[in-house]
């Protein structure tokens, strides 16, 4: 799905977290918000997901306006920061949850959700924590946990808060790659935060690098390595 | 060998163990006087008193006992007593979950004024609040007239008593649900929206789930306060033996009448109540220890 950003902006109180910023984002891509904190990329990716709504401007799907949107008719598979897994559901629960909270017409039957959520444990590499709680699981686990419960709505986009943040360096490196496959296999537009350039870099097809609430370049990983379009850009990329 | 001196007995690492207490730990001494006052304060505030009405009621044996209770003016406390109960408890639920939810869920303009608002029952006298109720709802008043004129009075009937017990037990579940509710934060209820389910719908599976401990505490909390309610209650209820005297005041009545079984009975069932209460929680605490800790792990 092609994702554009028409000149929004969003004030919290008389702050403003965004200033007016366009973007557009290709069908299929993988693309990073790449900034230190409070430079707006997670407002602009919860405006996407509909978790925000934004002061000014249109967010566009596939041409279409999508701006007044509710969150649940956005169906983006939305990746918390700190996962928020369901505490008290089982792992099982939790993927299903988005297949149970469809309306009786459009809800699989049982058996049908049972096949999806161990074909997406499958998927995640974790076919035997069915029945943990996310309490009983590591960082790393949770985390994949929580994309395969995103997974599981068949949503149109990915999107996700500081995906790898709470994670010590190995598994991170893990996780990255396992994204990478994710993305690949189910050919789905996927914007994800990060402060972290090294993981921007690797990772994306387009980084996005933000500051202050505005988008200072747009561009591929090697293009904004080698020609970094403002001063700001050139430090943070090189510390 | 033998000629190197050892170092001091005290110095050696069995006897330098025994010596070391962990930095948080007390002297014993310490410890048995915490103990001991800790043990003295509840036997002379706690058990003493209980014990007492438990064995005054019981003072011309147990028939007498369960013969006062069994008056038809007893009956009727009893019975009005756990309905103002039946009827406050879960109105004061559903309205405490509303302000926990508003407060801790959203931001907006005087959420500050909101929360001393929920206190205010804490801080006002309950007969204060009893006036207040009499003074807004009396006959004499706009209201409490055109409500009395048609047949349906507030003061010194139910809907009196009611109104006084929710006001003195307002705080109880939402100062339980509030602290709960900020520490889990929004994250799991976007969670949940995102994944497309209705509001409605993320408040039963998720939200309610996750406080369902907080809110049995404090709706068991708030149902000990409401079954003894006195001094807002004595106010509206105009204490009519048989018709608006609740427990509390029915024993306080007997009591001022020298019916000091009669009294110390109906004291008795009231603290029974009160214990059964706390009995409940323990229990459920207990058999759900697993799901508890589970809980505040993660």
């Amino acid at each position: 799905m092609v994702i554009q950003i028409d000149e929004i902006s969003k004030l919290f109180g008389t702050t403003a977290a965004l200033q007016p910023v366009s973007l557009s984002i290709p069908g299929g891509a993988l693309v990073a918000l790449l900034g230190p904190s409070g430079s707006g990329k997670t407002t602009l990716l919860r405006i996407l997901g509909g978790l925000e709504y934004p002061t000014s401007g249109r967010v566009l799907f596939d041409g279409h306006d999508a701006t007044g949107m509710t969150v649940q008719e956005r169906r983006a598979g939305f990746v918390f920061q700190s996962y928020a897994l369901f505490r008290h559901m089982t792992v099982f629960d939790n993927i299903a949850y988005g297949l149970n909270a469809r309306p009786r017409a459009s809800r699989p039957s049982r058996a049908e959700i049972a096949r999806r959520v161990t074909k997406l444990l499958d998927l995640i590499q974790l076919p035997q924590i069915a029945d943990r709680y996310p309490s009983q699981l590591s960082g790393g686990q949770r985390q994949r946990v929580a994309l395969a419960r995103a997974l599981a709505i068949e949503p149109r986009m990915l999107l996700l808060d500081e995906p790898f943040g709470a994670l010590d360096a190995k598994v991170r490196k893990e996780l990255r790659q396992g994204l990478r496959e994710i993305h690949d296999e189910t050919g789905l537009t996927t914007v994800f935060v990060t402060h972290d350039q090294d993981e921007a870099m690797e990772l994306a097809d387009l980084v996005v690098v933000m500051s202050m609430g505005r988008i200072e370049q747009i561009g591929r990983p090697q293009d904004i390595r080698t020609r970094p379009a403002t001063p700001f850009v050139r430090d943070f990329i090189a510390g | 060998m033998s000629d190197i001196p050892l170092p001091p007995a005290s110095l050696r690492p069995a006897a330098a163990a025994r010596r070391f207490r962990a930095p948080t730990d007390e002297a014993p001494a310490t410890r048995l006087v915490l103990i001991l006052l800790a043990v003295l304060g509840l036997g002379v505030l706690v058990l003493a008193p209980l014990a007492t009405v438990f064995a005054e009621a019981l003072a011309q044996g147990i028939g007498a006992a369960v013969e006062s209770l069994s008056d038809p003016q007893a009956w009727s406390a009893i019975w009005l007593t756990l309905l103002v109960a039946a009827i406050a408890v879960p109105l004061n639920a559903v309205f405490g979950i509303a302000a926990a939810w508003a407060i801790t869920k959203f931001d907006f303009r005087g959420k500050a004024f909101l929360i001393t608002l929920i206190d205010l029952p804490f801080s006002v006298s309950p007969v204060v609040a009893g006036l207040c109720i009499v003074l807004t709802f009396g006959a004499n008043s706009l209201i409490g007239g055109w409500l009395v004129a048609h047949g349906f009075p507030i003061v010194f009937a139910l809907p009196g008593i009611v109104l006084a017990t929710m006001f003195v037990t307002f705080p109880f579940v939402a100062r339980e649900l509030i602290p709960v509710m900020i520490e889990q934060g929004r994250a799991e209820e976007e969670a949940a929206l995102t994944l497309g389910a209705s509001g409605w719908r993320v408040f039963r599976t998720v939200t309610l789930p996750n406080i369902r401990w907080a809110l049995l505490y404090g709706v068991l909390l708030c149902n000990a306060r409401a079954m003894g309610e006195f001094g807002a209650v004595a106010v509206v209820s105009g204490k009519i033996r048989g018709q608006t005297a609740t427990m509390p005041i029915t024993i306080e009545m007997l009591y001022n009448e020298y019916m000091s079984v009669a009294a110390f009975s109906m004291a008795a069932l009231l603290a029974f109540l009160g214990l059964v209460t706390l009995m409940i929680k323990t229990t459920l605490e207990i058999r759900h220890a697993d799901q508890l800790a589970a809980q505040r792990r993660h």
